[in-house]
Protein backbone atom coordinates (compact mmCIF):
# COMPACT_ATOMS: atom_id res chain seq x y z
CA UNK A 1 0.00 0.00 0.00
CA UNK A 2 2.62 2.63 1.17
CA UNK A 3 4.87 1.71 -1.86
CA UNK A 4 1.53 2.12 -4.06
CA UNK A 5 0.64 5.98 -3.13
CA UNK A 6 3.27 7.72 -4.78
CA UNK A 7 2.83 5.66 -7.89
CA UNK A 8 -1.06 6.68 -8.67
CA UNK A 9 -0.22 10.38 -7.01
CA UNK A 10 2.97 10.73 -9.32
CA UNK A 11 3.33 14.43 -9.77
CA UNK A 12 3.16 15.31 -13.01
CA UNK A 13 5.12 18.14 -14.49
CA UNK A 14 4.48 21.82 -12.70
CA UNK A 15 3.35 23.15 -15.98
CA UNK A 16 0.94 20.85 -16.88
CA UNK A 17 -0.48 21.37 -13.65
CA UNK A 18 -0.87 25.07 -14.02
CA UNK A 19 -1.99 24.39 -17.14
CA UNK A 20 -4.91 22.87 -15.89
CA UNK A 21 -5.58 24.86 -13.32
CA UNK A 22 -6.14 27.72 -15.33
CA UNK A 23 -8.20 25.94 -17.99
CA UNK A 24 -10.42 25.10 -15.20
CA UNK A 25 -10.07 28.56 -13.61
CA UNK A 26 -11.02 31.01 -16.96
CA UNK A 27 -11.18 33.79 -14.28
CA UNK A 28 -8.09 33.91 -13.47
CA UNK A 29 -6.33 33.37 -16.55
CA UNK A 30 -8.36 36.72 -17.55
CA UNK A 31 -6.84 38.48 -14.57
CA UNK A 32 -3.51 37.29 -15.72
CA UNK A 33 -4.55 39.08 -19.68
CA UNK A 34 -4.81 41.80 -17.48
CA UNK A 35 -2.23 42.18 -15.44
CA UNK A 36 0.15 41.48 -18.68
CA UNK A 37 -1.37 44.28 -19.85
CA UNK A 38 -0.55 46.43 -17.02
CA UNK A 39 3.04 45.74 -17.09
CA UNK A 40 3.79 46.40 -20.75
CA UNK A 41 2.41 49.47 -20.02
CA UNK A 42 4.82 50.10 -17.05
CA UNK A 43 7.63 49.25 -19.22
CA UNK A 44 7.02 51.00 -22.28
CA UNK A 45 6.41 53.97 -19.50
CA UNK A 46 8.93 53.61 -18.14
CA UNK A 47 11.57 53.25 -20.21
CA UNK A 48 10.01 53.72 -24.17
CA UNK A 49 7.53 56.43 -24.39
CA UNK A 50 8.42 60.34 -23.84
CA UNK A 51 7.14 60.92 -19.69
CA UNK A 52 5.43 64.03 -21.37
CA UNK A 53 2.94 61.69 -22.63
CA UNK A 54 2.72 58.65 -20.57
CA UNK A 55 3.10 58.02 -17.26
CA UNK A 56 3.30 54.13 -15.91
CA UNK A 57 0.00 52.96 -14.03
CA UNK A 58 2.31 52.28 -10.18
CA UNK A 59 2.83 56.48 -10.60
CA UNK A 60 -0.67 56.88 -11.25
CA UNK A 61 -1.60 54.56 -8.58
CA UNK A 62 0.08 56.44 -5.81
CA UNK A 63 -0.88 60.05 -7.36
CA UNK A 64 -4.74 59.32 -7.11
CA UNK A 65 -4.25 60.63 -3.52
CA UNK A 66 -2.18 63.36 -5.25
CA UNK A 67 -5.47 64.76 -7.48
CA UNK A 68 -7.86 63.76 -4.81
CA UNK A 69 -6.34 66.60 -3.31
CA UNK A 70 -5.66 69.09 -6.03
CA UNK A 71 -7.91 72.15 -4.97
CA UNK A 72 -11.10 71.70 -6.45
CA UNK A 73 -11.29 68.66 -8.09
CA UNK A 74 -13.61 66.77 -5.06
CA UNK A 75 -15.62 69.29 -5.83
CA UNK A 76 -15.60 69.04 -9.56
CA UNK A 77 -15.98 64.91 -9.30
CA UNK A 78 -19.33 66.01 -6.87
CA UNK A 79 -21.05 68.27 -9.48
CA UNK A 80 -20.34 65.62 -12.56
CA UNK A 81 -22.23 62.88 -10.36
CA UNK A 82 -24.99 65.54 -9.28
CA UNK A 83 -25.04 66.33 -13.50
CA UNK A 84 -25.30 61.85 -13.49
CA UNK A 85 -27.92 61.63 -10.74
CA UNK A 86 -30.07 64.35 -11.84
CA UNK A 87 -29.84 63.70 -15.46
CA UNK A 88 -30.21 60.12 -15.06
CA UNK A 89 -33.95 60.84 -12.80
CA UNK A 90 -35.25 63.09 -15.45
CA UNK A 91 -34.33 61.30 -18.46
CA UNK A 92 -36.25 58.04 -16.50
CA UNK A 93 -39.08 59.84 -15.56
CA UNK A 94 -39.37 61.42 -18.86
CA UNK A 95 -38.86 58.58 -21.19
CA UNK A 96 -41.00 56.12 -19.06
CA UNK A 97 -44.19 59.10 -19.31
CA UNK A 98 -43.93 59.30 -23.06
CA UNK A 99 -43.13 55.85 -23.12
CA UNK A 100 -46.45 55.22 -21.97
CA UNK A 101 -48.68 57.36 -23.57
CA UNK A 102 -46.96 56.26 -26.91
CA UNK A 103 -47.03 52.27 -26.24
CA UNK A 104 -50.92 52.18 -24.80
CA UNK A 105 -52.25 53.67 -27.77
CA UNK A 106 -52.14 51.68 -31.25
CA UNK A 107 -52.35 54.71 -33.41
CA UNK A 108 -50.51 56.70 -31.21
CA UNK A 109 -47.25 53.94 -31.20
CA UNK A 110 -47.62 54.07 -35.10
CA UNK A 111 -47.68 57.76 -35.33
CA UNK A 112 -45.09 58.49 -32.99
CA UNK A 113 -42.56 56.16 -32.56
CA UNK A 114 -40.87 56.56 -36.35
CA UNK A 115 -40.25 60.03 -35.04
CA UNK A 116 -38.85 59.03 -31.82
CA UNK A 117 -36.58 56.52 -33.65
CA UNK A 118 -35.64 59.44 -36.04
CA UNK A 119 -34.76 61.17 -33.19
CA UNK A 120 -32.47 58.54 -31.42
CA UNK A 121 -31.45 57.69 -35.00
CA UNK A 122 -29.65 61.76 -35.21
CA UNK A 123 -26.15 62.20 -33.84
CA UNK A 124 -27.09 64.60 -31.10
CA UNK A 125 -23.12 65.36 -30.94
CA UNK A 126 -23.57 68.07 -33.41
CA UNK A 127 -26.39 70.13 -31.70
CA UNK A 128 -24.04 69.87 -28.55
CA UNK A 129 -22.71 73.69 -29.21
CA UNK A 130 -26.84 74.59 -29.28
CA UNK A 131 -27.21 73.07 -25.58
CA UNK A 132 -24.55 75.26 -24.51
CA UNK A 133 -25.88 78.53 -25.90
CA UNK A 134 -29.55 77.72 -24.32
CA UNK A 135 -28.59 76.27 -21.27
CA UNK A 136 -25.03 77.76 -20.63
CA UNK A 137 -21.56 76.72 -19.62
CA UNK A 138 -22.73 75.43 -16.13
CA UNK A 139 -24.65 71.68 -15.05
CA UNK A 140 -27.48 72.99 -17.31
CA UNK A 141 -26.34 72.16 -20.24
CA UNK A 142 -24.75 68.70 -19.08
CA UNK A 143 -28.33 67.83 -17.59
CA UNK A 144 -29.92 68.59 -20.28
CA UNK A 145 -27.76 67.10 -22.89
CA UNK A 146 -27.44 63.57 -20.72
CA UNK A 147 -30.82 63.86 -20.95
CA UNK A 148 -31.63 63.99 -23.89
CA UNK A 149 -29.16 61.10 -24.75
CA UNK A 150 -31.18 59.51 -22.04
CA UNK A 151 -34.52 59.72 -22.72
CA UNK A 152 -35.05 58.28 -26.16
CA UNK A 153 -33.87 54.63 -25.22
CA UNK A 154 -36.21 54.67 -22.09
CA UNK A 155 -39.45 55.84 -24.20
CA UNK A 156 -38.46 53.28 -27.03
CA UNK A 157 -38.36 50.29 -24.36
CA UNK A 158 -40.96 51.02 -22.70
CA UNK A 159 -43.15 51.51 -25.25
CA UNK A 160 -41.99 48.39 -26.46
CA UNK A 161 -42.62 46.65 -23.29
CA UNK A 162 -46.13 48.02 -23.11
CA UNK A 163 -46.90 46.95 -26.97
CA UNK A 164 -45.61 43.43 -25.97
CA UNK A 165 -48.20 42.80 -23.67
CA UNK A 166 -50.45 39.78 -24.81
CA UNK A 167 -53.82 41.07 -25.66
CA UNK A 168 -55.42 38.21 -24.06
CA UNK A 169 -54.37 39.62 -20.24
CA UNK A 170 -55.63 42.62 -21.25
CA UNK A 171 -58.84 41.64 -22.19
CA UNK A 172 -59.23 39.04 -19.55
CA UNK A 173 -58.65 41.62 -16.92
CA UNK A 174 -61.38 43.86 -18.78
CA UNK A 175 -63.60 41.29 -18.61
CA UNK A 176 -63.54 40.95 -15.26
CA UNK A 177 -64.68 44.04 -14.89
CA UNK A 178 -60.90 45.81 -14.25
CA UNK A 179 -60.61 49.53 -13.99
CA UNK A 180 -58.43 51.62 -16.37
CA UNK A 181 -56.18 52.01 -13.27
CA UNK A 182 -56.20 48.87 -12.21
CA UNK A 183 -55.15 47.22 -15.72
CA UNK A 184 -52.33 49.52 -15.39
CA UNK A 185 -51.66 48.70 -11.86
CA UNK A 186 -51.83 44.95 -12.20
CA UNK A 187 -51.63 44.14 -15.56
CA UNK A 188 -49.06 46.76 -17.45
CA UNK A 189 -46.75 47.67 -14.74
CA UNK A 190 -45.66 44.23 -13.41
CA UNK A 191 -45.36 43.19 -17.78
CA UNK A 192 -43.29 46.25 -18.09
CA UNK A 193 -40.32 45.86 -15.13
CA UNK A 194 -38.02 43.78 -17.29
CA UNK A 195 -38.12 46.09 -20.11
CA UNK A 196 -38.26 48.98 -17.52
CA UNK A 197 -34.52 47.59 -15.89
CA UNK A 198 -33.45 46.91 -19.28
CA UNK A 199 -34.17 50.63 -20.45
CA UNK A 200 -32.59 52.09 -17.41
CA UNK A 201 -29.11 50.48 -18.04
CA UNK A 202 -29.34 52.14 -21.64
CA UNK A 203 -30.36 55.52 -19.92
CA UNK A 204 -27.48 54.77 -17.61
CA UNK A 205 -24.71 54.36 -20.54
CA UNK A 206 -26.83 57.27 -22.67
CA UNK A 207 -26.80 59.93 -20.01
CA UNK A 208 -23.07 59.31 -19.30
CA UNK A 209 -21.78 59.73 -22.65
CA UNK A 210 -23.90 63.13 -23.14
CA UNK A 211 -22.81 64.19 -19.98
CA UNK A 212 -19.33 63.56 -20.57
CA UNK A 213 -19.21 64.89 -24.24
CA UNK A 214 -21.06 68.00 -22.91
CA UNK A 215 -18.62 68.10 -20.23
CA UNK A 216 -15.81 67.92 -22.16
CA UNK A 217 -16.70 70.41 -24.47
CA UNK A 218 -16.45 73.27 -22.27
CA UNK A 219 -17.08 73.25 -18.40
CA UNK A 220 -16.23 75.47 -15.74
CA UNK A 221 -16.54 73.84 -12.48
CA UNK A 222 -16.97 69.60 -13.87
CA UNK A 223 -14.52 67.29 -14.39
CA UNK A 224 -14.21 68.41 -18.00
CA UNK A 225 -12.14 71.78 -16.44
CA UNK A 226 -9.97 69.58 -15.26
CA UNK A 227 -9.20 67.20 -17.98
CA UNK A 228 -8.20 70.19 -19.75
CA UNK A 229 -5.70 71.72 -17.58
CA UNK A 230 -4.49 68.43 -16.76
CA UNK A 231 -3.72 68.00 -20.64
CA UNK A 232 -2.54 70.93 -21.47
CA UNK A 233 -0.15 71.27 -18.31
CA UNK A 234 1.16 67.73 -20.38
CA UNK A 235 0.69 66.04 -16.08
CA UNK A 236 -0.59 62.49 -17.89
CA UNK A 237 -0.24 61.17 -14.28
CA UNK A 238 -3.04 63.10 -12.91
CA UNK A 239 -5.20 63.06 -16.32
CA UNK A 240 -5.02 59.20 -16.06
CA UNK A 241 -6.07 59.13 -12.65
CA UNK A 242 -8.40 61.30 -12.90
CA UNK A 243 -9.79 59.63 -15.95
CA UNK A 244 -9.38 56.58 -13.97
CA UNK A 245 -11.41 57.40 -11.30
CA UNK A 246 -14.42 58.28 -13.44
CA UNK A 247 -14.11 55.29 -15.40
CA UNK A 248 -14.33 53.34 -12.18
CA UNK A 249 -17.76 55.82 -11.00
CA UNK A 250 -18.80 54.77 -14.73
CA UNK A 251 -18.06 50.41 -14.10
CA UNK A 252 -19.33 50.85 -10.52
CA UNK A 253 -23.07 53.05 -12.16
CA UNK A 254 -23.16 50.71 -14.99
CA UNK A 255 -22.82 47.41 -12.55
CA UNK A 256 -25.50 49.34 -10.22
CA UNK A 257 -28.28 48.93 -13.14
CA UNK A 258 -26.93 45.83 -14.47
CA UNK A 259 -27.62 44.06 -11.26
CA UNK A 260 -31.25 45.59 -10.77
CA UNK A 261 -31.90 44.50 -14.01
CA UNK A 262 -30.84 40.56 -13.46
CA UNK A 263 -32.34 40.81 -10.35
CA UNK A 264 -36.31 42.51 -11.47
CA UNK A 265 -35.91 40.89 -14.64
CA UNK A 266 -36.02 37.08 -13.02
CA UNK A 267 -39.05 37.22 -11.85
CA UNK A 268 -40.60 36.15 -15.69
CA UNK A 269 -38.35 33.76 -16.23
CA UNK B 1 -71.24 59.69 -42.54
CA UNK B 2 -68.12 61.35 -41.32
CA UNK B 3 -67.29 58.08 -39.17
CA UNK B 4 -68.06 55.93 -42.60
CA UNK B 5 -65.11 57.51 -43.97
CA UNK B 6 -62.62 57.74 -41.28
CA UNK B 7 -63.33 54.20 -41.25
CA UNK B 8 -62.51 53.68 -44.62
CA UNK B 9 -59.64 55.71 -44.66
CA UNK B 10 -56.14 54.04 -44.48
CA UNK B 11 -54.67 53.95 -40.74
CA UNK B 12 -51.28 54.17 -42.36
CA UNK B 13 -52.19 56.87 -44.26
CA UNK B 14 -53.64 58.80 -41.16
CA UNK B 15 -50.40 58.19 -39.00
CA UNK B 16 -48.22 59.41 -41.76
CA UNK B 17 -50.64 62.72 -42.01
CA UNK B 18 -50.13 63.17 -38.27
CA UNK B 19 -46.21 62.54 -38.60
CA UNK B 20 -46.45 65.25 -41.65
CA UNK B 21 -48.54 67.42 -39.17
CA UNK B 22 -46.30 67.45 -36.64
CA UNK B 23 -43.16 68.37 -38.73
CA UNK B 24 -44.84 71.17 -39.81
CA UNK B 25 -46.29 72.57 -36.78
CA UNK B 26 -42.66 71.97 -35.61
CA UNK B 27 -41.24 73.94 -38.18
CA UNK B 28 -44.65 76.39 -38.22
CA UNK B 29 -43.82 76.97 -34.83
CA UNK B 30 -40.26 78.03 -35.33
CA UNK B 31 -41.14 80.20 -38.15
CA UNK B 32 -43.67 82.29 -35.71
CA UNK B 33 -41.04 82.14 -32.70
CA UNK B 34 -38.28 83.63 -34.78
CA UNK B 35 -40.43 85.78 -36.78
CA UNK B 36 -42.68 87.60 -34.58
CA UNK B 37 -41.14 86.03 -31.20
CA UNK B 38 -39.18 87.72 -28.78
CA UNK B 39 -36.71 84.94 -29.02
CA UNK B 40 -33.38 86.17 -29.29
CA UNK B 41 -31.80 85.56 -33.04
CA UNK B 42 -28.84 84.90 -31.23
CA UNK B 43 -30.90 81.52 -30.29
CA UNK B 44 -33.34 81.01 -32.78
CA UNK B 45 -31.93 81.88 -36.09
CA UNK B 46 -35.20 82.78 -38.81
CA UNK B 47 -35.88 79.29 -40.58
CA UNK B 48 -35.98 81.12 -44.04
CA UNK B 49 -32.20 82.52 -43.82
CA UNK B 50 -31.20 78.87 -42.26
CA UNK B 51 -32.88 77.28 -45.97
CA UNK B 52 -30.61 79.93 -47.43
CA UNK B 53 -27.75 79.16 -45.57
CA UNK B 54 -28.31 75.50 -46.84
CA UNK B 55 -28.37 76.11 -50.46
CA UNK B 56 -25.77 78.53 -50.05
CA UNK B 57 -23.58 75.79 -48.66
CA UNK B 58 -24.30 73.14 -50.80
CA UNK B 59 -24.15 75.47 -54.02
CA UNK B 60 -20.42 76.66 -53.01
CA UNK B 61 -18.97 73.46 -51.92
CA UNK B 62 -17.38 75.22 -49.56
CA UNK B 63 -18.24 72.25 -47.21
CA UNK B 64 -16.00 69.89 -48.96
CA UNK B 65 -12.42 70.13 -47.39
CA UNK B 66 -14.01 69.38 -43.99
CA UNK B 67 -16.80 66.53 -44.95
CA UNK B 68 -13.18 65.13 -46.47
CA UNK B 69 -11.26 65.62 -43.29
CA UNK B 70 -14.38 63.80 -41.77
CA UNK B 71 -14.65 61.09 -44.09
CA UNK B 72 -10.79 59.89 -44.54
CA UNK B 73 -10.81 59.74 -40.38
CA UNK B 74 -13.94 57.57 -40.90
CA UNK B 75 -12.75 55.25 -43.79
CA UNK B 76 -9.23 55.18 -41.65
CA UNK B 77 -10.50 54.46 -38.14
CA UNK B 78 -13.31 51.68 -39.46
CA UNK B 79 -10.90 49.90 -41.47
CA UNK B 80 -8.38 49.44 -38.23
CA UNK B 81 -11.31 48.48 -36.15
CA UNK B 82 -12.75 46.48 -39.09
CA UNK B 83 -9.55 44.53 -39.39
CA UNK B 84 -8.75 44.34 -35.87
CA UNK B 85 -12.08 43.15 -34.30
CA UNK B 86 -13.14 41.19 -36.89
CA UNK B 87 -9.21 39.22 -36.49
CA UNK B 88 -9.23 39.39 -33.36
CA UNK B 89 -12.78 37.92 -32.89
CA UNK B 90 -12.23 34.76 -35.38
CA UNK B 91 -9.24 34.04 -33.44
CA UNK B 92 -10.59 34.15 -30.02
CA UNK B 93 -14.08 32.25 -31.49
CA UNK B 94 -12.29 29.21 -32.45
CA UNK B 95 -11.33 28.17 -28.51
CA UNK B 96 -14.57 27.97 -26.09
CA UNK B 97 -11.66 28.43 -23.16
CA UNK B 98 -10.37 31.73 -25.25
CA UNK B 99 -14.37 32.83 -25.40
CA UNK B 100 -13.99 32.39 -21.49
CA UNK B 101 -11.19 34.16 -20.95
CA UNK B 102 -11.38 37.36 -23.67
CA UNK B 103 -15.70 38.20 -23.81
CA UNK B 104 -16.12 39.37 -20.61
CA UNK B 105 -12.81 41.18 -20.91
CA UNK B 106 -13.89 43.16 -24.05
CA UNK B 107 -17.85 43.81 -22.98
CA UNK B 108 -16.75 44.92 -19.67
CA UNK B 109 -14.07 47.75 -21.15
CA UNK B 110 -17.37 47.95 -23.93
CA UNK B 111 -19.44 49.40 -21.13
CA UNK B 112 -17.36 51.94 -19.94
CA UNK B 113 -17.88 54.70 -21.75
CA UNK B 114 -14.47 55.50 -24.27
CA UNK B 115 -15.17 58.94 -25.01
CA UNK B 116 -13.66 59.62 -21.16
CA UNK B 117 -10.34 58.86 -22.63
CA UNK B 118 -10.46 61.42 -25.54
CA UNK B 119 -7.95 63.64 -23.58
CA UNK B 120 -5.50 61.34 -23.56
CA UNK B 121 -5.73 60.60 -27.12
CA UNK B 122 -5.28 63.99 -27.65
CA UNK B 123 -2.47 63.97 -25.16
CA UNK B 124 -0.97 61.66 -27.03
CA UNK B 125 -2.01 62.15 -30.92
CA UNK B 126 -2.41 65.69 -30.93
CA UNK B 127 -5.46 67.71 -32.58
CA UNK B 128 -5.29 66.96 -35.71
CA UNK B 129 -6.85 63.62 -37.22
CA UNK B 130 -5.10 61.05 -35.31
CA UNK B 131 -6.73 61.30 -32.29
CA UNK B 132 -9.81 61.25 -34.14
CA UNK B 133 -8.52 58.03 -35.61
CA UNK B 134 -7.34 56.18 -32.96
CA UNK B 135 -10.84 56.89 -30.66
CA UNK B 136 -13.01 55.65 -33.37
CA UNK B 137 -11.24 52.72 -34.26
CA UNK B 138 -11.48 52.19 -30.22
CA UNK B 139 -14.56 52.66 -29.63
CA UNK B 140 -15.77 50.58 -32.69
CA UNK B 141 -13.89 47.97 -32.29
CA UNK B 142 -15.63 46.38 -28.83
CA UNK B 143 -19.14 46.14 -30.98
CA UNK B 144 -17.12 44.67 -34.10
CA UNK B 145 -15.34 42.32 -32.30
CA UNK B 146 -17.99 41.00 -29.56
CA UNK B 147 -20.19 40.28 -31.98
CA UNK B 148 -17.40 38.63 -34.28
CA UNK B 149 -16.97 36.40 -31.30
CA UNK B 150 -20.64 35.47 -30.51
CA UNK B 151 -21.25 34.89 -34.61
CA UNK B 152 -18.21 32.59 -34.74
CA UNK B 153 -18.68 31.21 -31.61
CA UNK B 154 -22.52 30.18 -31.34
CA UNK B 155 -22.60 28.42 -34.44
CA UNK B 156 -24.95 25.37 -33.95
CA UNK B 157 -22.59 22.45 -33.29
CA UNK B 158 -24.71 20.20 -35.55
CA UNK B 159 -23.72 21.57 -38.85
CA UNK B 160 -20.18 21.81 -37.70
CA UNK B 161 -19.79 17.98 -36.85
CA UNK B 162 -22.15 17.57 -39.76
CA UNK B 163 -19.41 19.11 -41.98
CA UNK B 164 -16.94 17.15 -40.49
CA UNK B 165 -17.83 13.77 -40.77
CA UNK B 166 -18.67 14.45 -44.37
CA UNK B 167 -15.27 15.17 -44.79
CA UNK B 168 -15.41 18.95 -44.99
CA UNK B 169 -11.36 20.44 -45.02
CA UNK B 170 -10.96 24.14 -42.80
CA UNK B 171 -11.33 26.28 -45.83
CA UNK B 172 -14.83 24.48 -46.98
CA UNK B 173 -15.46 24.09 -43.22
CA UNK B 174 -14.77 28.05 -42.80
CA UNK B 175 -16.47 29.07 -46.32
CA UNK B 176 -20.18 27.17 -46.22
CA UNK B 177 -20.20 26.53 -42.82
CA UNK B 178 -18.86 28.83 -40.55
CA UNK B 179 -18.92 32.23 -42.79
CA UNK B 180 -22.82 32.00 -43.33
CA UNK B 181 -23.75 30.98 -39.66
CA UNK B 182 -21.72 34.10 -38.34
CA UNK B 183 -22.09 36.84 -41.08
CA UNK B 184 -25.58 38.30 -40.18
CA UNK B 185 -24.06 38.59 -36.37
CA UNK B 186 -20.83 39.90 -37.80
CA UNK B 187 -22.28 42.48 -40.00
CA UNK B 188 -25.34 43.52 -37.06
CA UNK B 189 -21.70 43.95 -34.78
CA UNK B 190 -19.99 46.07 -38.29
CA UNK B 191 -23.07 48.37 -38.33
CA UNK B 192 -22.86 48.87 -35.14
CA UNK B 193 -19.43 49.78 -35.37
CA UNK B 194 -19.91 52.16 -37.87
CA UNK B 195 -22.55 53.93 -36.07
CA UNK B 196 -20.46 54.64 -33.31
CA UNK B 197 -17.22 55.23 -35.14
CA UNK B 198 -19.20 58.17 -36.83
CA UNK B 199 -20.55 59.33 -33.57
CA UNK B 200 -17.44 59.55 -31.92
CA UNK B 201 -15.63 61.18 -34.21
CA UNK B 202 -17.53 63.81 -35.21
CA UNK B 203 -18.34 64.11 -31.43
CA UNK B 204 -14.02 64.37 -30.89
CA UNK B 205 -13.93 66.76 -33.41
CA UNK B 206 -16.52 68.92 -31.80
CA UNK B 207 -14.29 68.57 -28.48
CA UNK B 208 -10.90 69.17 -29.67
CA UNK B 209 -9.92 69.90 -33.48
CA UNK B 210 -8.49 71.63 -36.20
CA UNK B 211 -10.52 70.18 -38.70
CA UNK B 212 -13.57 68.42 -40.09
CA UNK B 213 -17.37 68.95 -39.44
CA UNK B 214 -17.50 68.80 -35.93
CA UNK B 215 -14.65 71.56 -36.09
CA UNK B 216 -16.76 73.58 -38.16
CA UNK B 217 -19.88 73.46 -36.32
CA UNK B 218 -18.42 74.48 -33.11
CA UNK B 219 -16.43 77.43 -35.01
CA UNK B 220 -19.35 78.75 -36.28
CA UNK B 221 -21.21 78.28 -32.52
CA UNK B 222 -18.44 80.43 -31.53
CA UNK B 223 -18.72 83.37 -34.28
CA UNK B 224 -22.45 83.27 -32.97
CA UNK B 225 -23.01 82.65 -36.72
CA UNK B 226 -26.10 80.91 -35.54
CA UNK B 227 -28.26 80.71 -39.14
CA UNK B 228 -24.82 79.03 -40.90
CA UNK B 229 -24.13 76.74 -37.73
CA UNK B 230 -28.25 75.33 -38.04
CA UNK B 231 -27.59 74.87 -41.88
CA UNK B 232 -23.98 72.86 -41.05
CA UNK B 233 -26.42 70.78 -38.54
CA UNK B 234 -28.86 70.23 -40.90
CA UNK B 235 -25.87 69.16 -43.17
CA UNK B 236 -24.16 67.08 -41.24
CA UNK B 237 -27.36 65.01 -39.79
CA UNK B 238 -28.31 64.42 -43.18
CA UNK B 239 -24.42 62.71 -44.22
CA UNK B 240 -24.70 61.18 -41.28
CA UNK B 241 -28.59 59.33 -41.77
CA UNK B 242 -27.64 58.91 -45.61
CA UNK B 243 -24.46 56.74 -44.03
CA UNK B 244 -26.45 54.78 -41.36
CA UNK B 245 -29.07 54.40 -44.54
CA UNK B 246 -26.49 52.48 -46.96
CA UNK B 247 -24.86 50.57 -44.03
CA UNK B 248 -28.11 49.60 -43.17
CA UNK B 249 -28.73 48.59 -46.92
CA UNK B 250 -25.32 46.78 -47.25
CA UNK B 251 -26.08 44.66 -44.17
CA UNK B 252 -29.41 43.86 -45.31
CA UNK B 253 -27.82 43.17 -48.89
CA UNK B 254 -24.86 40.90 -46.84
CA UNK B 255 -27.76 39.17 -45.05
CA UNK B 256 -29.83 37.35 -47.81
Amino acid sequence: MTTLAPAVTAPKPLTLRVRRWFLRHPAAARLGVVVILFVIWEIAARFFVDPNFLSPPSRVIVSIDDVLATQGVPQALRVTFYELAVSFVLAVVLGVILGLSIGLGRFAHRSFMPIILLLYGTPQITILPIFVLLFGIGPASKIAFGVSHGVFPVTILVAAGVQNIKPIYLVSARSMGASRWHILRHVIFPHMIPSFFTSMRLAMTGVLLGVLLAELYVSTAGIGYFTSVFTQDFDPTKLIGLVSILAAMAVVLNEVVRRAELHYGRWRS
Amino acid sequence: MTAGRAKGWNDRTLSRLVQLGFAVVLLLAWYLAATWGQVSHLLLPNPVEVWHQFIGILASGEFLPDLRVTLTELAVAFAISTSLGISTGYFVSRSPYAIKVFEPLFAGIFSIPIILFLPLYVLFFGLGPASKIALGATISFFPIVLNTIAGFGNVDRVLTTAARSMGASNLQMFRHVLLPAALPVVLAGLRMGFTVALLSIIGSETIASLAGLGHRIVNLAENMDMARMFAYIAFVVAIAAFLNAAVSALEARGRR
